[in-house]
């Protein structure tokens, strides 16, 4: 993947942890078990920036719409926004593991209007996290 | 004689800057929050402007110091509705979501929902002091009730218990576990036995220890965990006392999260809110710069050079294009939505404002016909935890004892339950809180239940997300970049702050800018 190196270095810079504080509703004990398939992680996740049609949305600035998005093809792209975050999206590594980010990445590309056939496998994601 | 400077300096080598700062407070020298009083600004050269984006709290402060300060002052508002996160929600609202998602809000009058900030540490001394100065009635936030509820998947077979149960067996359990420890000598190291003695009564008389330092079913534990008769009067006025859970239980309950919860800084009591929801502060606010706003303003491109600010905005409903200038800009704008606004801003500014990702948390209320809580369950205000998605529910600090009914906050979520929340229809998350939040009040929440709402910040068409998220690491390389006066612009926030997800912060943020900025204005 042609972007790898660059999200190598990204990952390396790149603290764990976001630091605690602000208004939090209390104790951390969430017990919902984790989505695990492709559909499930991008309606538990995705879906609540980039809507159930995956069209993101318009307001005083936009959420990008990954339907019939041709930035999927390459899917560093994809996994590279998930694993980075960008902007007002927070990278999501404390949420999701490899097998998740790999199995939404292959629904998200072969779904909303996108054919790209090719499946993400948790060892591409693990790649680009430099494991 | 010893000086008082003398003996906070001796404190200073003796401690270190802690025991000094320690020292320091309790002589009445520090104080709990960084404001040091309005900054009074004044002597604004003649004919001086300033273009103010964003009528959240931080942007309508630094509008009415500098307009004070002698500066001609325009907000440009991307809402119809000055006061940004600060902000409730009433009976005959309506609110759309991005994705187009609209709620007709239908609570009762008086009732609402506080879908961001809804409490008020008590050393916010900013955010107090201008509500006190613009005439906003604060009253008690009911923060720590020891009758709420605490639910965990993993402990009491699911069952929720109260509070006080949990927290006293922690307690009591803890305390005979330490006695043992001294008692069998592996303390021996660290303590003398006059400490050891000293201890073991502290452990005695917190934990609510027996003779034997045991903690058990008896009218010491009783007291702090409540009984299964409580005392009364007459005949079968003796108590009698409830029995201690199994420590397993309690401890894999993780009472001790929200025990740790309530001892934070910003969570301990007292607290407070608006008579009449949080949205009173921002309609105060407002009420100081309302000439000076133009509501309706989508801000398009920010541009600065040698003549001065020039700010384009769409008008959202007619679309029609403007150009606003003025010598100099206060951008209170939240960073997810400016990093997508063309601006020229220096290169380590741009960074700064795209490195900082945004929370996400869900806020749902649910009005309910009746307040059964109160009536069945003695709960007056505080809150339930749950480990469910939707975190707690909270209980509603105003009309207590009415017999109408009362808008419980239904979902706090944050993390994953808040993605998750967040991606439902607004049906569907009601329909969620009523399923999660029957754990504590079953038969009774959905039977009363009448109405809802709910916002997820993700979806918040004018922020999409809820607070700026810093960690270590952008706070070394971004923070100073994003807070600099950059020629003539500066940035204002919560995101400007490091109390960070609080109004204090964009209150302190704002004041700490505009000071800045008045003096560079001075100096040009």
């Amino acid at each position: 993947m042609k972007t790898r190196a660059a999200f190598l270095i990204l990952l390396a810079l790149s603290a764990p942890a976001f630091a605690q504080g602000g208004d939090t509703p209390g104790a951390s004990t969430n017990k919902t078990p984790p989505p695990v398939t492709g559909e499930q992680v991008y309606v538990q996740v995705c879906q609540a920036c980039h809507m159930a049609d995956a069209k993101g949305g318009k307001g005083a600035a936009m959420i990008p719409a990954l339907a019939k998005n041709s930035k999927l093809e390459e899917p560093g792209y994809p996994i590279g926004m998930i694993l980075q975050g960008r902007g007002a999206m927070p990278a999501l590594t404390d949420l999701l593991k490899p097998a998740q980010i790999a199995a939404v990445v292959t629904y998200v590309r072969t779904h909303f209007g996108n054919s790209y056939k090719k499946p993400v496998t948790e060892a591409d994601v693990k790649m680009m996290m430099g494991q | 004689m010893t000086t008082r400077r003398q003996l906070l300096t001796a404190i200073g080598m003796m401690g270190g800057t802690a025991a000094l700062y320690q020292a320091m407070t309790t002589m009445g020298h520090a104080s709990e929050t960084q404001y040091k009083g309005s900054p009074d600004l004044s002597g604004a050269r003649p004919g001086a402007s300033v273009l103010v984006l964003g009528s959240g709290l931080a942007g309508m402060l630094a509008a009415y110091e500098l307009s004070k300060a002698g500066y001609k002052v325009r907000i440009l508002e991307y809402q119809n509705r000055a006061g940004g996160r600060n902000w409730s929600l009433y009976g005959g609202d309506t609110y759309t979501e991005l994705g187009g998602a609209t709620q007709k809000v239908g609570f009762s009058q008086g009732h609402y929902l506080n879908p961001g900030p809804w409490r008020i540490p008590h050393h916010h001394r900013t955010l107090l002091h201008y509500c006190k100065a613009f005439g906003v009635a604060l009253e008690p936030f009911i923060q720590f009730n020891h009758s709420g509820y605490v639910h965990n998947a993993d402990a009491f077979g699911g069952k929720p218990v109260r509070y006080r149960e949990a927290a006293a067996d922690f307690e009591g359990n803890v305390a005979e576990l330490l006695g043992k420890a001294i008692d069998q000598k592996a303390l021996d190291a660290q303590l003398t036995s006059e400490d050891k003695d000293k201890l073991k009564e502290a452990l005695r008389g917190w934990g609510m220890l027996d003779q034997d330092m045991k903690y058990k079913a008896n009218l010491l534990s009783a007291e702090h965990r409540g009984y299964d008769r409580p005392p009364g009067g007459g005949v079968d006025g003796a108590p009698i006392p409830s029995q201690p859970f199994p420590f397993r239980d309690v401890v894999s309950s993780q009472i001790w999260k929200n025990m740790a919860f309530f001892m934070n800084h910003e969570m301990q009591t007292t607290m407070f809110q608006p008579v009449g929801g949080m949205g009173m502060i921002g309609q105060a606010f407002a009420r100081q710069v309302q000439p000076m706003i133009t509501f309706n303003a989508k801000v398009t491109k920010i541009h600065q050079d040698k003549a001065g600010v020039t700010v384009t905005y769409a008008d959202t409903a007619s679309g029609s294009v403007t150009e606003a200038k003025a010598d100099y800009c206060v951008c209170a704008i939240p960073l997810g939505v400016l990093n997508q606004i063309e601006n020229n801003l220096a290169p380590a500014k741009k960074s700064a404002i795209a490195a900082v990702p945004y929370s996400n948390s869900v806020k749902i209320g649910l009005q309910m016909a009746r307040r059964f809580w109160e009536t069945d369950d003695y709960i007056y205000g505080g809150h339930s935890f749950t480990s469910q998605d939707i975190a707690l529910i909270s209980y509603p600090n105003y009309h207590l004892f009415e017999d109408g009914p009362g808008v419980l906050l239904g979902a706090f979520a944050s993390g994953a339950g808040a993605y998750r929340l967040a991606g439902m229809t607004p049906e569907q998350r009601i329909e969620a809180a009523l399923a999660q939040g029957s754990v504590f009040h079953p038969g009774t929440y959905r039977k009363e239940y009448q109405t809802g709402a709910s916002v997820a910040w993700s979806r918040v068409p004018w922020t999409m997300g809820c607070c700026a998220r810093w960690n270590e690491e952008t706070r070394k390389t971004h923070y100073q970049e994003l807070v600099k006066v950059d020629d003539r612009v500066v940035l204002a926030g919560e995101h400007a702050s490091y109390v960070g997800c609080w109004m204090e912060g964009a209150l302190l943020s704002s004041l700490d800018a505009i000071t800045r900025l008045h003096k560079r204005a001075l100096e040009a």
